[in-house]
């Protein structure tokens, strides 16, 4: 069969390719778009692999909710993004020196390095071959990783409290109901019965006593 | 013509390689910049996975499952202090950010 491999080759050059284009576009709005071809790409990568669930959940959490929510706020912030490019060319030699090292290095390792057969030995969890790729993961994720998946949801608690903390804010100029002062309010405090002599009409005082 | 874990973790140096090149490309737009983490961090995903699948363990999977909900977070986070920082400064420059330098 040549098409995993045809498929390999395709979802890994897009993949590529389009990261190429999230560093080095001049509209993030472009470099968020290509963010989001780069994790469909590397989903379909995950498909090859055989993790379907792990495939599906990037093209939720990423696709659906990280980059909408850099779009969001590239599209909110009125910012001047050719200015932020300045220097882009500057950096570019001594970028691409330590990029080629970096990744030499990282080949070097990864091409030089066999794994041992013994490591089938230690194995902790084998995948099941007759349960899906789903099914598998909660077989594992709900009880052995019962307390990582619980500081995960912990963790994404404490990041959405911190986002709301941090963008909400309370203009003095915007006026609130307050349910409490409301609710507090009796029939003697709200209004007043005066005794109007004919002819002379209620004084000032008064009417500051009835809007108060 | 067959497509082995070499392959996998060659294209996972690749991304990661480019993440970290974003970040020295792009030193002055901190929104490129946490979109080349979040490339750094699909890059770690790629190799957990692939490790997984080619190792017969499914504990790489649940692992990217959590390396996925950090990086969401991150993300959150991120662009919340970015808003904030915008509000009060009016630019998101990174060479700004030394206000509370002594």
């Amino acid at each position: 069969m040549i098409f995993p491999a045809l498929f390999f080759y395709l979802f890994s050059a897009v993949l590529v390719g389009s990261a190429v284009m999230v560093i080095a576009s001049r509209n993030p709005v472009h470099s968020v778009l290509f963010l989001i071809l780069a994790f469909v790409n590397a989903s379909g990568l995950f498909i090859l692999l055989g993790a379907e669930f792990l495939a599906m959940i990037l093209v939720v959490v990423y696709v659906g909710a990280v980059a909408v929510l850099f779009l969001f706020v590239i599209m909110m912030l009125d910012v001047d993004f050719a200015a932020l490019r300045e220097g882009f060319l500057e950096y570019l030699p001594v970028g691409l020196l330590i990029g080629a090292i970096f990744l030499a290095e990282l080949l070097l390792v990864a091409g030089g390095w066999v794994i041992n057969p013994t490591v089938a030995k230690s194995i902790t969890a084998p995948i099941p071959g007759n349960v899906s790729n789903t099914e598998a993961i909660g077989l594992v994720l709900y009880t052995t990783y019962i307390h990582y998946f619980q500081i995960a949801a912990l963790v994404l608690l404490v990041a959405m409290i911190g986002a709301i903390v941090l963008t909400l804010r309370h203009k003095a100029n915007v006026k609130r109901q307050n349910i409490s002062v409301q609710n507090a309010r009796t029939k003697a405090a709200a209004m007043a019965v005066r005794q109007v002599p004919s002819g002379q009409g209620l004084r000032e005082s008064d009417a500051a006593e009835w809007v108060k | 013509m067959t497509i082995g874990l070499g392959h996998y973790l060659a294209v996972g140096a690749i991304l990661f390689t480019l993440g970290i090149l974003g970040i020295f490309l792009n030193r002055k737009n901190i929104i490129v910049i946490l979109m080349s983490v979040e490339l750094i961090l699909l890059a770690v995903n790629i190799n957990l996975v692939s490790f997984s699948a080619f190792l017969n363990d499914i504990v790489g999977q649940v692992f990217a499952l959590l390396v996925l909900t950090v990086a969401a977070a991150e993300a959150a986070i991120g662009l919340a202090i970015l808003v904030v920082y915008f509000r009060n400064r009016g630019s998101i420059a990174v060479e700004d950010i030394n206000m509370m330098k002594g």
